[in-house]
Parts: C-alpha cells; structure tokens; sequence
C-alpha cells in the first residue's frame, strides 16, 4: 500500500475513526486542534458523533457517558486541559469504562507554553485524580507508530475496561511522516454486556458506577482493579532498544526524546563511543525488568535518561536500573528541546571523558 | 382482595435511605410513574448525581449511571448521543446542579440536549450535612451560613428554572412542588411532559422541585412542608416559565 | 547515501511550508524516508515561520533539523539566524530579491536568487518560492525535476491546469541560477 504524509494530529485522528472510535467529545486546544478539527470534518462521514464540549470536564464526562452507554469513543486535549480530565479519568477507572484519551503535551505549569514538552509523565503514569487507579499509557516516537498504537489502544481499552492514554508531546502531532495504513482485523474481544443500553425488560438493571459506600467493598473492588492492573502488567508492556551491541552508554528515551538520543548515539559513534537506546512504548506499564536486563549488560557503564522535561521518567528508570548501573538525566523544559549535542556531551560525562 | 395500590415497577425493592419527612421519595415515584405510564422504561437510562440522591442508581428500575458531581448533563449528553432512541434522564439536586455543575447544564439545554432533568431544590445541602447551597434564601441559616445567609457576601439565590428558560435549546422548564396531593398531582403532569416532550425530540426539559429537608432545616416533616409553602414558594414562585409546544398552537 | 536535513525559513506568506511540503512529498514519491516538521504558534500569523524536511535513503532518526545540510533563506532575519548553523560544506540558498547581505562563510556553498523578480517576470507572484525550488533541486539533484512536475500536474487540474506551466517555468528559472 502507498505510504502518504500525515501530520501527526490528524493522523490520530483518522487512525482513531479506522478503529471504530465513533465518538468524539473534546474542547480546543493547541498543539492538538487539529484532532477535533479533523473529527469535525469527518466522523459525519462515519455516522459517528463529534461535539464540542463547553470545557475539557464536560468533554470527559460526556466520553463517561458515551462509554457507558457502549461506545467506542476518545477524547484529545493537551497538558492543561489534561489536568481538567483528572477528576473522569479517575471515575472511569472507578467504574471500568474504556476510552481512548490522546495528550498532546506541551510546556506547563498552568499555562506553560504551547511548544512541545513532557511534563505530564507523573500525571500520566501516576494518575492525576484521586484515588488508587492505572491507565494504561502508550508513548509513539514516529507518525506511523501513533497510528498502529491508536488501533491498539483502542483495543486495549475495550479488553481490560480501562481508559488508555497516547502519549504524545507537541512535536509528533504537529510534524509529518510517511504513513502506511495496514487494516489490523478486529480482536477477539469481550462484547460490552455491561453497557447501559436499555433493558427493555430483559434484563435486570446495568449501573455503571464508581462509588462503593460501604468500606469492605470498596477495598474489595479496588483489590479487583489491582488484580486487572496485574494482568496487564503480565501482559501489555512495550518498548523497543536499538543498537544495543557492546553499548557503553545506555540512553533511556520515549517519544520525541528517544529520537534526539538516537541522533546523540550516532555522534558518539563517530568518536567511536558506542550507545544504545531503550525506548520505552508503554510508560505504564512501564518496562522496567526488560531496563534493568539492558543496563545490566557488562558493556553498558552509564545509563542516561533523556527527556522534554526536568526528569520525571528518571523516576521509573532508577526502579528499574535498581543500583545496578549509575543514572544520570539530561532534559530541558518549556518547550525546549536538548539537542543531540547536549544528549551526546552527558553521556561523555556520564562516561568520565 | 382487589389490589387498589401497587409500588411502581420501576422502583427496584431497595430501601430508599432518605430522612423521614425529606419528599425525595416521591419525586423517586412521578418519576418511576412516568416512566411505566410513558411504556419507556425498558428503554430509560438514567443518571444520579452528587448528594442526596446519589443511591438513585439503586432506586430505579431501569439502567443507571452515577455521574461526578454536578457532571450529570455532560454524562446524559454523551449517552444520548450514543442512543439517540433511548429516554435519557438526569436526577439532580441544588449543588449539583446550581453550583459545581451549572456550567454543564446551561451548555446542555444550550445545545438542546434531549434530555429530562430533574432537578430537585431544597434550599440546602443535604447529604453533606446541611451546608450553604445556591438556592438557600437571603437570611437562611445552615452550617456554613451560621448567622443566616448574607446577601453582601453570597448575593440572592439563583433561580436555575428562569434563567435556563431565557435558552433557545430548552423546550420545556416548569417549577412544582410536592407539599400536598394537589401540587403532587400537578408535578406528575410536568414530569410526564417533560418525557413526553424529550421523546418528541424537541429539545431539554427540566422540572425543577421545590422539595423538603426537615432534618438541615432543624425541622418536623409538617413544619418543613409548612416552611416551604411559606417561605420558599415566595422566593421561587411555581409555573411554566418555558413550554415550546405551547407557543406552537 | 542521502541525509538531507534542509532548513525552509522565512515571513509567513512566502510559501514557507509549502516548499517544505513539496520536497517531502517528493521525497516521500522517490521511495525515500521523509519528515516534515513545522514551527508552530503565534509565528503562524506572520512574522518569522520555518520547517525542517529531511529526507534520507536509511531510516530518519531525528526530524529536528538543527545543524542543516541545506537552507533555504527567505528573508535575512532567517538568514541571519540560521547561517551559523548550516553544516560546513553545505549550501545555502539566498531569496536575492530581499536579502541585500551576501553569505559570510567561506566553508558552504552559497546560492542566489532573485525569486521575486522571476516571479513578476512570469506574472504571478505566488511562484516565488518554486523558483527557490529551481534552485534546490539543481544544485542538490537531490529530487528528480519529473516528480516535481508530476505533483505538480496532479495538483493543479482544471481551471488551475494552466498554473502548471507557470510553476514549471518558475523553477527553470530558479534552476538558471545555479552554476
């Protein structure tokens, strides 16, 4: 098949209608517009439903409700109007409703920048709303991986019941790259007998709910939602290494980052240092026994973690390093983006040259 | 022996936890009526809210979604849109729906949501304990408004029926009460219109009810009822301030 | 083996984007690796815009062009700014029209063209920037001369067929440019 340009947003969007997502219920905001712009001018073609919310909770709550009622639906915003979609998140994890939620992440606190960043890991991995939960976060680095992961989140969602993230930063939706669309055929999954689709007198009542009064059973079910969160971290992580070989260095990089470090490896390797990169693709669950095998290799002596930020997946690398290995952190914020330059000078300095 | 009254059979068999005297209960009922007398239960889905009323889902017979507070209107929007056949409701009290979620219910009759709410108005938060809430009256004391609500610092109470019958989007906006067989009688019939006007497809319904809460007021069942005939009726005078069929004929 | 990193830089208006566009989708037609990646925010409304392209026979690790093989100056600000960056040896093509400085390095190739006066001499201003393109794409032989036409006979159909003969001459002339 012919491959075509697409700008990352839109191609979320249109992998997003290609997975049968039927609904999209979302508020504007840059770098990310183009999302609910692209679903404005297309989910009618589809029969599908776009709506453009009077805020980004009314927007995830309207996902709450379509979800509910069965839909295969998704929400966009970024980091901002992220951290207003906490409060649902946290209710559809309460109350097992699968969506797709695309972040296009840009430079924060509170208003930050509209320039590319990935400050929200924490919020994305850690969860932002309140209580014990996981999501399941997919981090792409290139356009045709956004859309292979976009299909596959959505099918994640519908087979754990859980709302899954892409997570993307400002650079991947607003460049362009080649894109091959390939049809994945439709998983095997569970039907949603759940949904509140009517009785019609058959059935008793379905509710979709996320609140449990009484204190035994609301550790009962969250004692459930952690037994699900198991599974998928038995069964769903993600990451790619690259050039791992006699690696000196071992960078640790997702999204755009992973891109720039690649690019740091290769100046290295002109000075004859060989490095590696781990990208993580799921950031949770996050790959963190396949990271300490990496780094454990008796060729690696640093590990370097790359980031649009001022080090939050360091976090997750030093658990998953465990000491066996230093970890060092190179990043900038706000929109800043480390050149391959500065990546390859802390890794030297990771190295004592 | 002839059978001469029956519980609705879209009220499940759940023990309703509302306080004696609190007229939640039979705002549960011309609602569950309506539903049976409509034949729409089957295919009713409902959403409960934030406070009293948060146990609804336990309540009605038909599918239920509990919503976050005051997001109700978003949730009812996003399931009507998926089932646009579907009988698609939300039950909501004064906090939910004049406070922390006014925005979502402006923007759901804005867009003309078909959709019925119920919105129940006692002049208090209830389940928290008898706080402050949008519609509490000018001199009213709760546990927040220990002196009585001050109208230099809170300003008057909203009167959600009004303003939301000034929106284009919205069909059909009544305010009833359910202080006496009469005013019960009167709300059934804007309860059912409110559905029969959704299932038309002619855009958001609200039947805003003045209802009671002996136990926030400091109050018996029959000094509440009283109270609200006296008192609140005043400050939030019942009628059909929006009604689209009417203007039709 | 080609690694391209180009940078397109200019006012927005002069076609910045496009040119990026143009030699993405080209690329991308030739059967190499593309990317295509913008500057974004208020710079969409005027002032200063750019795009970075690179287009590669291996895999394209990074699509931030920082250090540019190729730029393409459409006014000196972008000039300016950019000039240091440009890899030695690399080239640099000069919007002569409204650019009077020359380039100050000595160790990359410098190009100039006159692309407002080609474009008035065609009749239409708005191929301004496929002059530029002219330019590219003789000096680099990067992209073959075809494909350019090719997409430009698919785009342009219709009542716009005839813009295709303007676009056409509009790179000859850039391509004149270049020695």
């Amino acid at each position: 098949m012919a491959k075509e340009l697409w700008k990352g947003n839109e191609a979320v969007a249109e992998a997003a209608i290609r997975a049968g997502c039927r609904c999209y219920f979302g508020y504007p905001i840059t770098p990310q517009s183009e999302i609910p712009e692209y679903m404005a001018l297309h989910m009618a073609d589809t029969g599908g439903v776009f709506l453009q919310s009077e805020s980004e909770i009314a927007a995830i709550n309207m996902v709450y409700g379509a979800s509910g009622a069965g839909a295969r639906v998704m929400t966009s915003s970024s980091s901002p109007g992220i951290s207003l979609k906490q409060e649902g998140i946290s209710y559809m994890c309460g109350a097992e409703l699968p969506a797709v939620i695309v972040n296009v992440m840009r430079g924060g606190p509170g208003l930050g920048t509209i320039q590319p960043a990935q400050g929200d890991y924490f919020q994305a991995t850690r969860g932002g709303g309140n209580g014990d939960y996981r999501l399941i976060v997919l981090a792409p680095a290139t356009i045709q991986e956004v859309v292979d992961l976009m299909q596959e989140a959505f099918d994640l969602a519908d087979q754990y019941r859980i709302p899954v993230m892409m997570l993307l930063d400002g650079m991947i939706g607003q460049m362009m790259e080649p894109v091959e669309w390939t049809h994945t055929p439709a998983s095997d999954l569970p039907g949603k007998t759940w949904a509140t689709t009517g009785t019609e007198g058959k059935r008793p009542p379905n509710i979709i709910n996320s609140l449990f009064i009484d204190p035994d059973a609301c550790n009962r079910h969250n004692q459930h939602l952690e037994e699900k969160y198991k599974k998928i971290i038995e069964n769903e992580i993600k990451y790619s290494i690259n050039d791992l070989v006699d690696a000196e260095i071992l960078f640790v990089a997702y999204g755009t980052p992973s891109r720039l470090a690649r690019a740091a490896a290769r100046l290295l390797g002109e000075e004859g240092i060989k490095a590696g990169v781990f990208r993580p693709i799921s950031v949770w669950p996050y790959p963190y026994d396949a990271l300490r095998e990496a780094a454990s290799q008796d060729s690696v002596q640093a590990v370097v973690t790359v980031e649009m930020s001022t080090g939050q997946m360091v976090d997750d690398v030093r658990i998953g390093v465990n000491g066996v290995k230093p970890v060092s952190f190179i990043g900038q914020a706000g929109g800043v983006i480390p050149s391959p330059r500065e990546v390859a000078d802390a890794a030297k300095k990771a190295l004592g040259r | 022996m002839a059978i001469v009254y029956e519980k609705s059979k879209a009220l499940t068999d759940a023990e309703m936890h509302y306080c004696p005297g609190c007229t939640h209960g039979i705002i549960h009922k011309l609602v569950a009526e309506t539903l049976v007398d409509l034949d729409v239960l089957g295919k009713s889905i409902g959403v409960a809210p934030v406070g009293c009323a948060v146990f609804a889902y336990d309540y009605f017979n038909c599918d239920m979604h509990e919503a976050a507070h005051g997001r109700a209107p978003a949730v009812a929007t996003g399931i009507k849109h998926v089932l646009p056949d579907r009988t698609v409701f939300t039950y909501q009290g004064d906090g939910d729906l004049a406070a922390i979620g006014t925005a979502e219910i402006v923007h759901a009759a804005m867009r003309g949501e078909k959709i019925t709410t119920i919105f129940v108005n006692n002049a208090v938060y209830g389940m928290t304990g008898g706080q402050m809430a949008p519609t509490t009256l000018v001199g009213q004391k709760t546990t927040t408004a220990p002196f009585g609500r001050s109208f230099e610092h809170y300003g008057a109470p909203i009167r959600m029926a009004e303003l939301l019958a000034t929106i284009d989007g919205a069909a059909y906006i009544e305010r009833v009460t359910v202080t006496t067989p009469a005013h019960i009688a009167k709300a059934k019939r804007a309860i059912k219109k409110a559905f029969q006007i959704q299932d038309e497809g002619l855009g958001f319904t609200m039947v805003e009810v003045l209802s009671t809460c002996p136990t926030n007021w400091g109050m018996t069942p029959v000094e509440a009822l009283s109270w609200l005939n006296e008192t609140m009726i005043p400050a939030f005078p019942l009628s059909v301030f929006r009604d689209i069929t009417k203007k039709e004929k | 083996m080609a690694y391209n990193e180009i940078l397109i830089s200019g006012f927005g208006g002069q076609g910045v984007m496009a040119i990026g566009l143009t030699l993405a989708e080209a690329g991308m037609s030739e059967g190499m690796n593309v990317s295509w990646l913008p500057s974004y925010g208020p710079e969409m409304r005027g002032g200063t815009a750019n795009c970075g392209v690179v287009i590669a026979d291996s895999e394209i690790i990074s699509p931030i062009v920082l250090e540019p093989s190729e730029l393409i100056a459409m006014n000196l600000p972008s000039l300016d700014k950019f000039e240091p960056h440009v890899k030695k040896g690399g080239t640099i093509f000069v919007n002569e029209s409204i650019i009077q400085r020359k380039v100050q390095r000595g160790d990359v190739r410098a190009i100039y063209v006159p692309s407002m006066e080609i474009a008035s001499g065609i009749g239409n201003m708005r191929v301004a920037n496929m002059a530029m393109l002219g330019a590219f794409i003789k000096a680099t032989q990067l992209l073959k001369y075809d494909t350019i036409i090719a997409m430009l006979t698919q785009l342009f159909t219709g009542s716009k067929a005839h813009l295709v003969g303007l676009n056409e001459e509009a790179l000859e002339r850039g391509a004149a440019c270049v020695d």
